[in-house]
Formats: structure tokens, sequence, C-alpha cells
């Protein structure tokens, strides 16, 4: 008979559930982990991982088609459908067998099934639909001192505009297509929207993109925003914002989708369609209601150290509340098993969590929009700079983007970082640690940049703040 | 899974204590709030409870190991159904952390109030480290601006960020006066005072053989620094006043006699001058508020109650229990409460609440017939009351030689809290009460 009670039980081996059965067994933890599905979730599977890969591709084809641009020659430059989507599907594959390996290394019990909690220290898990990797547990009943839900979210669906997989996608289908469409609706903006409608329109879809919201990319600031929708249109991308699509009418092969911008209503006619309106969190069938769990709109409800009202029971990542982001569920599992454990762990600061689309151009950001600091009524002092006045910007080719950072004028506190451009969610980074070190200006100022590198827009754009920018 | 059992932090700047003695044995059951260890702290030594039902495993650190460095394991302990022998030889991997390993940057315990700090002054003890070593305070380059504007000094304050890392938060909370310490030896000024002479230099000077060496223990260390920290920081100055207490003694008598016996014959209780000049003092304090004060850099805190410490001598060191709100207790509340805390103080066993703080102190030195001396105030107090000997005295009394009982007290006062005339208000009221003692029961 197999052990079955432990220290610590992590439902969900997203990027948050499996990271936090490694820092928990390293904490001295029994630990085990349950997965329905696919270890590493939807991140390694179906989100992060293999868009990237998808995105890579279109970059390469990018280049390719620009060739002579830098001196090169590429004839008869294509793609073959299949094949981009072959090489994202191994990447993931590759990184869902890692996550194996690591829960073996670190000797974390994968429990194959769908759990529920009982009451708090019981679990039962039922068997899957899929099948389970070698060595894993089956379903049965499970015990353990402290249960940590990290079972993620889904994409949200709208009335009217319901996804059927075929016609009208979600980003599970968007991410497999057998060929790529002719014309593609994107509804909504954010970064799963943005990164498709990217990726299909560099690969020659004829892209539209539908925002509810004023602006596109609603989390970011207004210049970014404005930024990137100009290089998204001079690519080709048709976009509405202030508009709503009501309707989707399915055809046999192609999508009547009806959209009201103001008070004009019209009808869009593509070929296929993406419903990218959100995420909502996993909290069905866990026995929360049961239990008496709090949640609200659609999230579980817990404290700075992802406690639950329950004691006993935890919960991290997207099914915790936004910002549903990878990164933001890995630190939040790792505080929580540490404040299990005793250990004296900061509770994250949400503000200084970085945020990363993958589009072309990039955008990333971190802290407070300039918008968002006006309206905590912060006296503030913004630097910009551009791409056009960087040596490594112009020598890649890629001079069109921005920086731009906002300072608390009393402080030099850095509140924010805002990036459009080439690499910028490498870099982003640079600022995040800066603003967890609680820099002012003036290290930044003091702080030497390499040349001939991107970076070097960063300690620009902090210049620029202060008067001081020297290459534009 | 087993639990570990740490060296427990017996007081909140506590970093090292010694394990004095097991009391359970590996193999003992143990129920939560048994007593399994004693540990000995700086000034005390303390009954160590477990907070777990269990079996002890395995003890790590052996009784009589010293300097073991706070939250280090000493002991494991086997849940209830768990397999003692796994339990034990899962905790053989984890060698204690011997706070010893650190003795070049912290050599002395730490102080019951000052707190551990990495930018301590080099110890007087090791030669080769320049004294201007380890005096940097990390903060965060915000929480330094935040201060600067603020005007806030950044010595007594309690960083919260990684390693002790003042951060902007606790600016925050020193703009209201939380998070502060008690203050320590600024390191500006470690840096500015010479070295004493290494341990080298002064045994040079003794002809081996000629000499024993004995270890320093907890308690002599503690009172080394601290009041090597008092005298070096505080500006001292001493105002010297000499009281007739013919009347408090013929008082005293009476009121003693007057004592109702209990059962065993034994009066209710016997008051000493000692209990009287603790509770004159506090009173005093009381009609004179702006000397019951404690200095820090952020400002001065203004004391509501008079809390009184009273030097105890032990063999070996001394303490300084501290009798708590004494404007509001009776004489033979104070008595009996004296009484008990200096026979705790000792047998060690008092914690540390009850020798920590304070606003001023008694330091009585009568019963050896001393006259007169001055006392080292005890931060973070900024007075403390130097008591001689009650003696017959000649006094001259309207022209005419008298004999008196006079008793000389000396006040010590922190000159950046308390100035001369305020000290001299002080020691007036004092000697008020002191010789009126019926005022005192008003």
């Amino acid at each position: 008979m197999a052990d079955s009670s432990f220290d610590v039980l992590i439902i969900g081996s997203g990027p948050g559930g499996y990271v936090t059965a490694i820092r928990a067994s390293q904490l001295g933890f029994k630990t085990a982990i349950v997965e329905r599905d696919y270890l590493g979730g939807i991140c390694l599977n179906w989100g992060c991982i293999p868009t990237k890969a998808l995105l890579r591709s279109a970059e390469i084809f990018h280049y390719f088609q620009h060739a002579k641009d830098y001196g090169l020659k590429a004839n008869n430059v294509g793609y073959d459908a299949k094949g981009v989507v072959a090489r994202s599907r191994a990447v993931s594959k590759r990184l869902n067998d890692g996550v194996g390996f690591l829960m073996k290394k670190n000797k974390v019990s994968v429990i194959w099934g769908e759990a529920s909690i009982d009451a708090p220290g019981k679990v039962t898990v039922k068997a899957s639909k899929s099948d389970a990797p070698k060595g894993a547990l089956g379903a049965g009943s499970y015990r353990a001192k402290h249960i940590i839900i990290a079972t993620g979210a889904r994409p949200r669906v709208l009335p009217g505009i319901e996804p059927d997989k075929k016609l009208v996608w979600t980003y599970f289908e968007a991410m497999v297509p057998d060929r790529v469409p002719k014309s593609l609706l994107v509804i909504g903006s954010g970064a799963i929207g943005i990164e498709f409608a990217s990726f299909y329109r560099t690969l020659g879809s004829e892209v539209t993109v539908v925002e509810v919201l004023p602006q596109i990319l609603p989390v970011e600031d207004h210049d970014i925003q404005v930024f990137a929708r100009k290089s998204f249109e001079k690519q080709g991308i048709k976009i509405h914002t202030n508009a709503k699509i009501t309707k989707l009418d399915k055809k046999s092969d192609s999508v009547a989708a009806t959209m009201e911008e103001g008070e004009k209503t019209q009808t869009i006619t593509v070929e296929r369609a993406i419903s990218a309106v959100g995420v909502i969190g996993n909290i069905e069938n866990l026995g929360l209601e049961k239990l008496g769990v709090k949640t609200d709109r659609g999230t579980i409800v817990v404290d700075e150290y992802n406690k639950t009202n329950v004691p006993g029971i935890h919960a991290i990542g997207d099914v915790s509340g936004p910002p549903m982001l990878a990164h933001k569920a890995e630190h939040e599992g790792v505080v929580c098993v540490e404040a299990i454990k005793g250990l004296h762990s900061h509770p994250m600061n949400k503000l200084m969590i970085p945020g990363c689309t993958y589009c072309s151009p990039q955008i990333a950001s971190v802290g407070l929009t300039e918008q968002a600091a006006k309206e905590k009524k912060l006296d503030i002092r913004v630097g910009r700079f551009p791409f056009i006045g960087n040596g490594k910007a112009i020598a890649l080719g890629e001079d069109q983007g921005l920086v731009k950072v906002i300072f608390d004028k009393k402080t030099g506190q850095l509140l924010g970082a805002h990036m459009v451009g080439a690499e910028v969610t490498e870099l982003i980074q640079g600022y995040v640690v800066a603003m967890n070190l609680e820099t002012t200006e003036e290290e930044l100022m003091h702080t030497v940049f390499p040349h001939p590198t991107l970076s070097e827009m960063m300690k620009e754009a902090v210049l620029d703040a202060y008067g001081r920018v020297l290459n534009i | 899974m087993p639990t570990n059992i740490l060296m427990p932090a017996l007081s909140p700047t506590m970093e090292k204590g010694n394990v004095a003695r097991w009391l359970k044995k590996e193999g003992d059951k143990i129920k939560s709030g048994d007593v399994i260890a004693e540990i000995e702290t700086d000034k005390a030594t303390m009954e160590y409870e477990a907070i777990e039902d269990g079996t002890l495993a395995k003890i790590v650190v052996p009784e009589g190991t010293q300097d073991v460095a706070v939250n280090s394991v000493i002991a494991v302990l086997a849940g209830e159904g768990e397999d003692v022998k796994a339990a034990a030889s899962a905790a053989k991997g984890a060698p204690p952390q011997k706070a010893t390993e650190k003795k070049a940057e912290t050599v002395a315990a730490a102080p019951p109030s000052a707190a551990p700090r990495p930018q301590k002054p080099s110890p007087p003890t090791v030669e080769a480290v320049p004294a201007t070593r380890g005096n940097r305070i990390f903060s965060s380059p915000l929480a330094r601006r935040l201060a600067k504007e603020a005007n806030i000094d950044l010595n007594p304050v309690q960083g919260s960020g990684p390693h002790g890392r003042i951060i902007a938060r606790d600016i925050e909370r020193a703009k209201s006066g939380k998070g502060l310490r008690a203050p320590s030896i600024a390191p500006a000024l470690g840096a500015a005072i010479a070295p004493a002479m290494s341990d080298a230099q002064v045994r040079a000077l003794f002809e081996d053989g000629s000499y024993e060496l004995i270890p320093h223990d907890n308690m002599r260390r503690t009172i080394a620094q601290r009041l090597t920290a008092s005298v070096q920081t505080i500006p001292h100055f001493y105002e010297t006043m000499d009281c007739d207490i013919g009347r408090l003694t013929a008082a005293r008598e009476e009121i003693n006699a007057a004592a109702p016996k209990g059962k065993d014959g034994k009066p209710a209780y016997k008051l000493s001058v000692n209990d009287f000049v603790i509770k004159a003092l506090a009173v005093a304090l009381q009609r004179v508020p702006d000397a019951n004060v404690s200095w820090t850099e952020s400002g001065l805190l203004k004391h509501k109650h008079s809390d009184i410490g009273v030097a105890v001598a032990l063999p070996g060191g001394l303490i300084t229990p501290i009798v708590r709100h004494a404007e509001t207790k009776s004489l033979s509340a104070i008595s009996n409460e004296m009484r008990d805390l200096a026979a705790r103080a000792r047998e060690r066993k008092l914690k540390p609440h009850e020798y920590q703080g304070g606003t001023s102190s008694v330091s009585n030195l009568g019963m050896y017939g001393i006259k007169d001396f001055t006392a080292v105030i005890n931060p973070p107090q900024s007075t403390i009351l130097a008591i001689g000997a009650g003696e017959e005295r000649a006094v001259v009394r309207n022209g005419q030689l008298a004999a008196a009982t006079i008793m000389s007290v000396t006040l010590s006062c922190d000159h950046r809290a308390i100035d001369g005339a305020l000290g001299a208000e002080l020691i007036r009221e004092f000697k008020t009460l002191i010789e009126n003692p019926v005022m005192m029961v008003v």
C-alpha cells in the first residue's frame, strides 16, 4: 500500500503548484502534488511556453521576409503551419517531462486524478480521463496537514460569443491550428489576445482586434498603449476599441461577428475568431462550498500568506486572484509554504510584479502607470527614452520602441517602468530588482550599464526624468 | 514529521544561549508544557517548555554547551506514532551552529535591551580588526532618503528587511516612534574611541602562572558591554545631596512594629530603608516628570510611570530587577515585591521582562558603609540614584552643633536628556520625601 499521508498536498501542478511542491520538499515537508491532465499545467502545456515557441517561429519568419534589410538573400520564404505547431508541442513536451523529473528528484509524490477536499486534512482523488505518468499514485483517499489549492484558471466564456472550438477558438485551439486562417477576429486585447493577433498577423492573416475598453492592453501605461497600437496598425492589424462583439453567427467555415462600436453596428466576416476575454479561477468541484471556503467573483479569498478562511487550506496563483501570472503564482507558493514552515517570509508586494507581453513589438512593465500614479495624487517625475536614440537598437534593426520611467518627485522612489520594443521582456527585471532594493534615481544614475546594449536606454530614461538625458 | 527543537530567543535581542541542563532524556515521553531544559541567557536561567507532544528522539546539543545560536537545532522531537529512531538519525546531519564562530563580530552577548547589530564596533579583544570595520548600517537608498527628509537617525531604527536591512516601511514606522531600538553604541563614536589593550598586551604585563584565567559568563560580558556603552555614549553628570533620615528611621521602626503577624508568627512586612528610597524616587519622578525620560534620537520618551530598577548584587555580577509603577504601590507591596525579585535574581531565575527597561534605578551600597559614590546609568534610563550609608554625623542647626542620621545620595544624570537644574529639582524632591516619609503616603 502506497503512502497516503503527507505534510503538504498541492492540488494542481502548474507553475505555482510544482514550484511550491519543490520548495515544500526543500523545507523537509513530505509533499504530494495532484494533477489531472498535464504536469506543468496550462503555462507549460497550453500557455506561456508553447505560445513563446509559436511567436519565435513567427519572429524568424519575419526576419526572413526582411532579409534584404540586412543585406541578406532569402528566396522562396514560407512556412509550414504543421511544422510550426509541431515545434511548439515538442517544446511543451520537453518541459512537461522536465517537471516529472523535478518531482522525482525532489521526492514529491505525484497523484493522478481530480482532487476534492472532504475536510481540512482530507482529500479524495478520483481517476481522471488522461493517462497517469509512470510512478504516479492513483485515485483514493489522502491525508495532508496542509492543503494548497493551485488549480489555476480557464478561459472566460461570455454569452453570445461562446467558443465552439472549431470556428470560435480559445487559446487551446488557437495554439494548434491545422492551417493559418485567411482572416481572424481576436476578441479581447489583453496579453493573450494581442500575442495571438501578433502571431497570426506575422504569418499573413487579416487580423481584427476588438476591445471593449477605450485602449488596447488595458493594464499598460497610456504612452505604451498608444505606441503599441500604432505599431500594430502599421503591421496591418485592424483595431477597434470601445467596441463590443455581441453575436457570433457560425457558418460552415466562417463566422459573422456583430460588432457594436458606439452608435454603429456592423458585421465582420472572418474565417476564425479567438475569444480572449480573460480567465476565471478554477474553483469548482473542490468541495469549497461545503467547507465554507470564502470565494469572491470566481477566485478564492486569501490573506497575505495565502491562507483561506479555513485553517489548513491555502490557495495560490490564478485561483487566488489577480494578477493571474505564472511568476506571481510561483512566488506566492514559496511564501505560502515558508509561512507554513514558520519562516519569516515577507508577503509579496503585488505592485512589484512585472508583466510581459510577447507580441511584436514586445511590451513589459512593472509598478504604477502614469495614470495610476496621478489617480493616487502622487507628485511624479516622468522620463522617456526612444529606441531610436540607442546604438544597439539601430544595429539590430529594431529602432522602434520606448522606455518610460516614473519616479516619486519627492523621494526619488522608482514607482513604475514601462517599455515597448525589441527584447524589453528581458530588460524589465533590471527595474524590478531596482524597485525591490528600494533604489532611488541616484543609484540608477550611478550604475554603469554596458555599452552597446539596449539596457542603456533604461539609464537614459532615468536621466531624462531628471533633465540629464544624453543621447537624444 | 519529526519536529526540531530550536534554541529559543528568550528575549527579542538574544543571539545565543547556553544549554544549562536537560531535564528530559532521549526516549522520554513529553507532553506540551513539560519543562525539557534549562537555557541560560545573558542574565537568567530560564525553563524551556515543550510546545508539542511526542518523544524526545535525540539531544543534539549536550548540556553545558555554551553559546548556541538562537534557532539552531538543540534536540529533535518525534511526533506521536513516529519512528523515534528515524527521527533521531534524521537529526544527525545538522550540527548545531556555534555562535562563537562569529566571535570576531560579536564577542559580547547581546545586552538585554541594546540590540545586536552588524555594525558593532570591533571588540577590543581583536587586534587585527580596525575599529572602523563593520560600522555600516544596512539600509535601502530609499530608506536613507526618507530618513534624511524626516530628520530621523538610522541608528536606533529596527530594520525589517532581509538580514535586518532598514527599508522604507521601517522609516514610516519610525516617524511615529515605532520600531526603534534602545540606544546602542553609536557607530561614529565607536570609530573614534581608541581600542582598549588587547588580551595579549594585558597578559604580557603579568608573569605566566601568576594568575588564574576565569572565563567570562554571559552576565559578565553583558555587564561589560552595557556599561562600556553607557559610559561611552551617555554624558554623565553627578549631583550629591545629604538627607537627614532621622524621621524615616523612626517611622520605619514604628511601621514595622505595627505589622500584623501571620499564623507562622512572621510579620506581614518588614520595610527596609531601601524600600523607602524606591518609593521616594518613584514619587519624586512623578513630581518632576521632565526627569522621567529616555533619550532616543528621534525624541525624548517621557514616561508616565516610575519603573524603578534596583541593583541586586550576585556572586560574579549584578542585575537590576524592576519595580513597575512604583509610585502607585504601597511601601509594603514594594517591600514584598523586592524580596521576591531579589530572591529570584540570586537564583538567576528572572524573566527578561522583569529586568529590562525601567525609567530610573537605585543602587544602594549603604550596607557596606560606603559614604557616597557615583553609579553608571543603565540605558535606556536617564538617571540612577546611588545611596550611601545612613550614619550619625555632626550637623549645624541654627548655629548649634547637633547629631543627626545623614544619608548621602548621588544622582547620575544623562545630560542629553536632563540638565543640571532639572536633576537638582529631582534630587531636592527626593530629599523632601525621604526626610518627611509621611508625604510619601499622600
